[in-house]
């Protein structure tokens, strides 16, 4: 197969479509950012596409909620093309406002018929946002973007980050599902679900210190965290002070993304 | 029908905004254990169903975290409390008051096939744990700002929701022919038009010679267009200066100081001129490299700031923002810096004049300003500096600048005969209406109701769609011009892009927010997010194309017609049709007296008592507002977006010590960087704004250089905040800081690129016994340098780095302690302000960047506030290092009179090695082995190995040997623990909105 083309969808308010881009770019993707006015007219097709990516921003200035207006479009007039991506075999990545639409759209965790839906993000506790490094822990294998890595140190910069599921048991569940695959984690233990870590460790408070969600096929992930913005060595906080590999360890997400389609 | 939806947090979640508002109250004297709960209320209006309704209630609310109440206004459901003994009060917008949200929301529920005629937001809440009398001051002070709000007690009644009315089209002449002077004053003052006698006779005059009277908007114009926010007409006027060295007149002051300078060292570069455009567009443009320029540009936000925290900073950062993109033909905006100054947030409530809000309160809303804009816009935030002093009461400070990257070859813009003028992004309101000549008056108590209509909210999403287009419609070459629609709003934007050809505009044909507009209010409106475009017709099609697929409004709202004069029309009546050049060269000049008289030097001496040890000294001027840890605000701001940050705002091991200047990379594939940084300290203006304004350019600059920036690339800007410049030395301080940019913008051969003053800083009240009281700022000067490095990869950061690195001080000690931090935590009055010897600061800045570019310098931080102690103590708990320093060896570079008697001599001696704030001055950590060389290059710069890098958790400094028993080893003068000492830097603004 050719290299794979990527989708970089953007809205008014998305603003980390660029390096976003430049991301995918440099993991060998063909890369295409387009405005979702032009979806939403029919004129383009997702189906020329094997990675579509949510990037960051305030879409629609996050007003009501975080990624709430976005979600509510791809939800309720891109349904079907959505679910015909997926069901291709294709891959999808949200990240950060991107998790936010993702999670909100219902299209990252079934609902099971239920009214209310399985999780969301909301307010970090400190109830403000905050832009600073977390060290991150995955948590098993089912997802495609998150394979062979064990840890990243990455950005988080938001105000809605912390997820917080229905209840402890839809929690449970798709823990034992290994639908939460990353998590915040600190330096000395390992996290657990039942033992939520400290702020600044775990940023927001999110439930079982989920940093990253992954749909039931490990197809579909959403994830707080910037990827895009530790590619290279001088990104890193202390890349004057540590010995670092000149390439950042986000990276390898969008390697992943890439070499799934070789 | 209208219909209410109050979203309230789900049973066991927080409740944020009812939480943070009860921990508000005690600022403003209320009791601890106020209860305050909070909804986020919708207000509908159309021709909904109950399911209709219940549709939209699930679109506002999350049933995760969150639950909705929805039924028509004044439903019983409406009024049921969450709690008991709670009192429900609304706080809704004023008429007019923009509200993102709203419009937003409007979409989305078109999206779910709902038809609504409009949305607007509130916010409910429900107070208890207050007396009854109480209630008015939560509602007021607490819960609302009667800027942009109104609180309605109780829970929403239909009666209280008024439609707006519409307008009915009236043309207003003014007849100030006939008036007389008194007439003319009072004119100037109650339409707030804020024009001087002369100026008001000027105008007079000029219509008495077109035998008729002007119109409302005729006037409007004038005065706006004469404004000093516009014009700059005092210190760009003439001015008659004296001070110790005689008498100076100027012509144009600002031209013969500042710019002058920057054409002298243009003219000196000839080939290797590196200025690409200064002074003239909306921000100063530098080459980049062969591709790009850049460009820089820094703005104050103050007057509305003072009234309105948030929404006076949020509109100050999008203001800013727009500057780049209204410079040449479009720059994108790749970083953002603010600095503020406010009055110590622990001012206590009863000590507020009338009028004011409180210190910590102003903060807080101008924080979250500036973060709810440049967050959304996309842009990091990357450098800044908070500034507390009790004059900043009245007039806090909020300086907002923006970098932005423009094609070389976009850098020229010209009007052409016939082009469409076009309004683009946001619509016009009421609001921001006298903006310009507001900012340009003196604040009083009663300002606030007075002024109401020039405090805005910005909507940044319409901003970033306005952005987007742009930077397209630039490339594909859609458009011939384009500037921003800042103070003056059309009347200045179009106004100055006419000047040259002339413009005739139709005001009815511009996009309003609501109805009601009355033609001069449409073409004086200040509203946020509106860039003015001129494009050929040829290019209307694609440009109008490209902007409705992007949901952005673009609409002609007239032609730039060849004929030099201004004419406006309303339903194609003539409304206005002036001469362009009574706008722009008519205005009387101003002449105003300027005196500086140096304060007499009054020798600085030691606190008395015994004093051998100075770690309490350093404690407390590490924890001095001006020098604590700003990790609060800093973590708000996503300084790290568009992916190209390289030295971030915060440093070393913890990620929390504070960096001397912010590096980017503005292109992702190049390796060149960009160096932001600033300047500014007022205190020494308290001694001499001579020295004040060459130690802020001097401090910019070694924070730039600091880092890595090449010292012969770096440009600066101005920004002074002045006093009431009526008064001869006001003005005369500030003419006598100019003379020192000019002085020494030449001597080291930085140019100032651009700039902006803000003057009139003043406020006035009338305190208890009825007397008439004013509040003057410090005279403050902010200088902004952004600097260039080739590689970022030669960048270092201030946290030292190994154990057994040595610590060298690069630069002179002198006895200068007047204005510093030393002096002030121990109330010292006297003392020598630091001085800058320019030639030896060139040679100094230029060393240390062939040794930071060898790679020889591990870590580098710049002196300033605290002097070594406080470099030192920032370096080795930023590191996580200890660090051991010998004062005898630091010694030799103390420069001193030797008057001081002998005994008195070695604690003088060594207050200063330790708390002297002279200039440039550096800490290098380097290492051992790259000892020799890094001499070698500072052959002739007053430097020395002062210390070792050590395997500890203590700072640790040695004092003077003694000068009477020369066996005894010396005692320690400072010996803290790093904890201690982060610790207490941390402490003042650990602030959390949550934990508290």
């Amino acid at each position: 197969m050719p290299t794979p083309r990527a989708l970089i969808l953007r809205a008014p308010g998305t603003n980390c479509d660029l390096e976003t881009e430049f991301a995918f770019q440099r993991a060998g993707a063909q890369t295409k950012r387009l405005h979702i006015n032009r979806l939403l007219e029919g004129g383009a097709c997702l189906e020329h596409f094997q990675i579509l990516c949510l990037p960051g921003g305030f879409s629609y200035g996050d007003d009501i909620a975080a990624g709430r207006i976005l979600a509510n479009q791809l939800q309720l007039r891109l349904k079907d093309e959505i679910e015909k991506f997926v069901a291709a075999g294709k891959l999808i990545l949200g990240i950060c406002n991107g998790f936010q639409i993702l999670l909100k759209s219902g299209f990252l965790l079934a609902e099971n018929g239920e009214t209310c839906p399985p999780a969301t993000l909301t307010w970090n506790d400190t109830g403000q946002f905050e832009d600073r490094w977390t060290l991150l822990k995955t948590a098993g294998s089912k997802s495609v973007f998150l394979r062979g890595i064990e840890t990243m140190y990455l950005p988080v910069a938001h105000a809605e980050g912390k997820f917080v599921a229905r209840s402890a048991d839809t929690l449970a569940a798709l823990e034992s599902d290994g639908q939460l695959p990353l998590r915040y984690a600190c330096k000395a233990n390992a996290p657990s679900v039942n033992g939520n870590l400290d702020f600044p460790d775990n940023p927001n408070g999110s439930q079982g210190n989920v940093a990253g969600v992954c749909d039931a096929t490990g197809r579909i992930l959403g994830l707080m965290p910037h990827p895009e913005r530790y590619i290279e060595r001088t990104q890193h906080p202390r890349w004057t002070r540590e010995n670092l590999p000149p390439e950042g360890d986000g990276m390898a997400v969008f390697r992943n993304a890439v070499r799934y389609f070789e | 029908m209208l219909w209410e939806i109050d979203i309230y947090p789900a049973e066991g979640q927080p409740d944020r905004l009812g939480a943070s508002m009860a921990a508000d109250a005690a600022d403003l004297g209320l009791p601890e254990n106020i209860t305050i709960r909070a909804a986020q209320g919708y207000l509908l209006e159309g021709d909904l169903t109950p399911p209709d309704v219940e549709l939209a209630a699930q679109l506002f609310s999350d049933p995760v975290v969150e639950r909705a109440v929805a039924a028509p206004v004044g439903d019983s459901r409406l009024a049921a409390p969450p709690a008991d003994d709670l009192q429900p009060m609304c706080v809704l917008r004023k008429p007019g008051v923009m509200d993102p949200v709203s419009l937003s929301a409007e979409n989305a529920l078109k999206d779910l096939g709902l038809e609504v005629a409009s949305v607007r937001t509130f916010r409910k809440y429900w107070v208890g744990g207050v007396r009854p009398d109480q209630l008015a001051v939560v509602a007021a002070k607490l819960l609302s700002n009667d800027a942009i709000e109104r609180v309605v007690p109780g829970v929403l009644d239909p009666q209280q929701i008024a439609p707006g009315s519409s307008y009915a089209f009236e043309r207003v002449e003014v007849p100030l022919r006939n008036f007389n002077d008194e007439q003319l004053e009072n004119l100037s003052r109650e339409g707030q038009l804020y024009l001087t006698l002369v100026e008001m006779q000027t105008i007079q005059q000029h219509f008495r010679e077109l035998e008729r009277d002007p119109t409302d908007v005729e006037l409007e114009t004038l005065a706006q267009t004469w404004s000093e926010h516009c014009s700059h007409k005092t210190l760009a006027g003439r001015i008659a200066y004296r001070d110790e060295n005689g008498e100076r007149r100027f012509e144009n002051m600002l031209k013969e100081t500042i710019f002058t300078a920057t054409q002298e060292l243009r003219k000196k570069w000839g080939d290797a001129d590196w200025c690409a455009s200064v002074f003239e567009d909306n921000a100063g443009v530098v080459h980049f490299n062969e591709q790009w320029n850049v460009v820089f540009k820094v703005e104050t936000h103050n007057h509305p700031s003072a009234l309105e925290p948030y929404g006076g900073a949020n509109t100050g950062i999008g203001g800013v923002i727009r500057d780049p993109m209204g410079t040449g033909l479009g720059a994108k905006p790749v970083a953002n810096t603010d600095v503020f100054c406010f009055a110590p947030p622990d001012t206590p409530a009863d000590e507020l004049p009338a009028g004011v809000l409180h210190p910590r309160r102003v903060m807080k809303g101008v924080v979250s300003g500036v973060r709810d804009y440049g967050n959304r816009m996309g842009i990091p935030t990357v450098n800044g500096a908070v500034l507390f002093d009790r004059r900043y009461l009245g007039n806090p400070l909020v300086f907002c600048g923006n970098v932005g990257m423009l094609p070389k070859n976009k850098t020229k813009k010209r009007v052409q005969p016939n082009d469409w003028i076009v309004a683009l992004g946001g619509r016009t309101g009421r609001d921001g209406i006298h903006g310009a000549t507001f900012s340009s008056a003196e604040l009083t108590s009663e300002s606030e109701s007075l002024s109401g209509g020039a405090v805005q909210i910005g909507n940044p999403i319409t901003e970033k769609i306005v952005l987007d287009v742009l930077l397209e419609a630039r490339d594909r070459g859609l458009y011939n011009s384009v500037t921003d629609c800042g103070a003056g709003g059309f009347s200045s934007a179009v106004g100055e892009m006419g000047e040259d050809i002339g413009a005739e505009v139709w005001l009815d044909r511009a996009p309003l927010k609501y109805a009601g507009l009355s033609y001069t209010e449409i073409w004086i409106s200040e509203a946020q997010e509106r860039m003015v475009f001129s494009v050929p017709p040829e290019m209307w099609e694609a440009f109008s194309a490209l902007c409705a697929s992007e949901n952005v409004e673009a609409t002609i709202i007239g032609a730039f017609k060849p004929t030099g004069r201004l004419r406006l029309l309303y339903n194609e009546q003539e409304v206005a049709d002036l001469d362009m050049r009574i706008l722009h060269d008519g205005r009387p000049p101003v002449v105003r007296d300027a005196v500086f008289e140096p304060p007499p030097v009054v020798a600085w001496r030691l606190p008395t008592g015994p004093r051998q040890n100075h770690t309490h000294d350093l404690l407390r001027i590490l924890g001095s507002l001006n020098v604590a840890s700003k990790e609060w605000v800093i973590r708000q701001y996503d300084h790290e977006v568009q992916g190209g940050s390289v030295i971030k705002p915060l440093v070393g091991v913890q990620n929390d010590g504070p960096s001397d200047a912010a590096v980017v990379r503005p292109l992702l594939d190049s390796q060149q960087g960009l160096v932001i940084s600033c300047g500014i300290n007022p205190h020494f203006g308290d001694c001499d704004p001579y020295h004040m304004a060459a130690s802020a350019i001097d401090e910019a600059l070694r924070n730039c250089v600091a880092v890595g920036a090449d010292p012969s690339r770096i440009a600066i800007l101005d920004n002074f905040c002045w006093g009431y410049t009526d008064r001869p030395e006001t003005l005369g301080a500030l003419v006598r800081a100019a003379l020192a940019c000019h002085d020494l913008a030449l001597e080291l051969e930085t140019p100032f690129i651009s700039g902006k003053d803000s003057l009139n800083n003043e406020f006035s009240y009338d305190d208890a016994n009825g007397a008439r009281q004013t509040l003057s700022i410090p005279s403050t000067l902010l200088i902004s340098a952004m600097g260039q490095v080739a590689d970022v990869s030669t960048c270092v950061t201030m946290d030292l780095k190994r154990v057994g690195d040595l610590l060298y001080q690069i630069g002179a000690t002198k006895n200068e302690m007047g204005g510093s931090h030393f002096s002030l935590i121990h109330k010292l009055a006297g003392g020598e302000p630091p001085q800058v010897d320019a030639p030896l600061a060139k040679r100094t800045f230029a060393a240390l960047h062939r040794a930071i570019q060898q790679g020889l310098v591990a870590a580098c931080h710049d002196l300033s506030e605290g002097g070594l102690s406080v470099a030192a103590a920032e370096m080795a708990f930023a590191g996580e290092l200890g660090l051991k320093i010998e004062l005898a060896r630091a010694a030799p570079l103390l420069v001193v009179d030797h008057e001081q008697q002998a005994a008195a001599q070695n604690a003088m001696h060594t207050a200063l090695l330790l708390f002297s704030e002279s200039n440039t001055r550096f800490l290098c950590e380097v290492a051992p082995e790259h000892a020799v060389e890094f001499e070698e290059i500072m052959q002739g710069i007053p430097h020395a190995s002062i210390g070792e890098v050590v395997a500890a958790t203590q700072l640790e400094v040695v004092g003077l040997p003694s000068t009477e028993n020369q066996n005894t080893s010396p005692p320690l003068v400072i010996d803290a623990a790093l904890a201690d000492l982060k610790e207490a830097w941390q402490a003042p603004l650990r602030w959390s909105s949550a934990r508290r």
